[in-house]
């Protein structure tokens, strides 16, 4: 079958589901009507019942906490597919070590490059922890504060050709981070089991205002967190090729 | 007038189709398939607008002022961080699947072989 | 409630005006063949994107969208063109067809 053929059965097909699409959104309540009553009560009732000013985090980590746990193992998989793709034939193909190579000639950042990234770098990490710590009260939360903290460690690699510290082993490390963040999700749902009723029931005391309200919804911000970053950087890593990494110069 | 968000999206939709159908790039088509998750962000975003609403953060207006819906929000907001991995996902299929035929160009490839 | 949302138009006009550039920005995206140059055209695409979900009052989703759409999915996007055209340089000096059709290079452009 030529391209042309393809291209104009590609053509029909799409503009048939561009009428479906259509009729179906004109059915809609016209845009700026909105007639839900969930949306409604919910926004109503953030306050009150958990303390916590940031509707849309309670929503995620609390009321519908559950659809957060399936999201972040979808996360947490794509991650292991990640590394079972690129991990595999690593050793075994000729040639991988002359992309190492290539990689590996290019020159390395200039001294003021390095300089700018070790002063951008902590204030990024520093944004980040904070839109993490304030998720249930100002607009951010685990998953946004969790890609500004990759963001900061991405910073600091590309500025200075070097992603952690000396001493810490950094593709451990991360995946570690990782792990830890999506287990302990797990283990804040098992909380609420423990105390007696159902599994991510909000169960740690609400405080009145401030950092420490809203019961579970700071832990479960932090532990997003630390699974968002750490899967981010793990699949930057990979991509990277780890060898470049292992050893830290 | 007010159809104007939910033309944009179909409008993505079919954009992001069409980048996918003609692309002679494995990368190429990834990204292509990210604008067409940006429509949905759109629909979901668009269904919970109410005019002249708030957005729902209480943190310097009392409750009870009328604000969009929260629930499309956390949808999307979920949705955007987790589908960036997904990419990645793809990408790495990309590059292994690069590795496997020699090229990105998907006309070329021939059957999979265990 | 239905008076006072029929007195004020529904679509402001920063909307309608981010609305149409994201439809610009999505025809953009799709029509750049190159991954290197799309990668630059969807960072600016994520940005307007999440222009446009603060003008729809969503200003986590906006948060997430910038920093997803203009900071980890070029990085994505350029990691994995880098590690494949390091394999086509090698291919193409071998001899074999390569994809993109531009061997380069291997050493001659940063990380």
């Amino acid at each position: 079958m030529s391209r042309r053929v393809r291209l104009a059965i590609f053509g029909v097909g799409v503009a048939g589901l561009a009428a479906l699409l259509v009729w179906g959104l004109a059915g809609l309540p016209d845009f700026g009507n909105y007639q839900g009553r969930y949306g409604r009560i919910v926004a109503r009732s953030s306050v009150p019942q958990r303390k916590a000013t940031d509707a849309v985090t309670v929503v995620t980590f609390d009321y519908r906490g559950f659809d957060t746990l399936g999201e972040e193992f979808i996360l947490f998989i794509s991650v292991i597919g990640v590394l079972a793709l690129l991990r595999t034939h690593r050793d075994t193909e000729e040639g991988d070590d002359l992309e190492v190579e290539a990689i590996r000639r290019a020159p390395p950042p200039s001294e003021s490059l390095a300089l700018l990234g070790r002063v951008l770098a902590p204030l990024v990490l520093v944004l980040g922890i904070y839109i993490v710590a304030h998720g249930h009260l100002t607009p951010g939360g685990g998953f946004a504060g969790g890609v500004v903290l990759a963001a900061g460690l991405l910073v600091l690699y590309l500025t200075t050709g070097r992603i952690a510290l000396r001493r810490i082993r950094p593709v451990e490390t991360f995946e570690a981070v990782e792990a830890v963040g999506s287990f302990g999700f797990v283990l804040i749902g098992i909380g609420g089991l423990i105390a007696g009723a159902q599994f991510l029931h909000n169960f740690l005391p609400l405080g009145s205002s401030g950092l420490l309200t809203g019961g579970t919804i700071p832990l479960a911000n932090v532990s997003v967190g630390l699974a968002v970053a750490g899967g981010v950087i793990t699949v930057l890593s990979e991509l990277l090729d780890q060898r470049l990494l292992r050893r830290a110069r | 007038m007010s159809f104007l968000p939910y033309a944009v999206a179909v409008w993505l939709f079919v954009v992001g189709l069409w980048g996918v159908v003609t692309s002679r790039n494995l990368i190429h088509l990834v990204i292509c398939l990210t604008v067409v998750q940006a429509s949905t962000y759109i629909v979901l975003l668009g269904i919970g607008y109410r005019t002249g609403a708030a957005a729902p953060i209480f943190a310097d207006i009392p409750t009870g002022t009328p604000t969009v819906d929260p629930v499309v929000q956390a949808l999307t907001l979920t949705d955007v961080v987790v589908e960036a991995t997904v990419v990645a996902l793809l990408l790495a299929l990309a590059v292994q699947a690069e590795r496997r035929f020699g090229t990105l160009d998907p006309k070329e490839f021939g059957a999979l072989r265990g | 409630m239905t008076a006072a949302a029929a007195a004020t138009p529904a679509l402001t006009a920063l909307q309608a005006v981010l609305l149409l550039a994201v439809a610009a920005g999505g025809l953009a995206v799709a029509a750049t063949r190159d991954p290197v140059r799309q990668a630059i055209v969807a960072s600016v695409f994520g940005l307007l994107l999440a222009a446009l979900f603060f003008a729809f009052q969503a200003p986590d989703v906006a948060l997430s969208e910038i920093t997803v759409g203009t900071v980890a999915l070029p990085a994505m996007i350029l990691l994995a063109v880098a590690r494949t055209r390091a394999r086509a340089a090698r291919a193409g000096a071998a001899g074999q067809r390569t994809g993109d059709g531009r061997p380069r290079n291997p050493g001659s452009e940063p990380t």
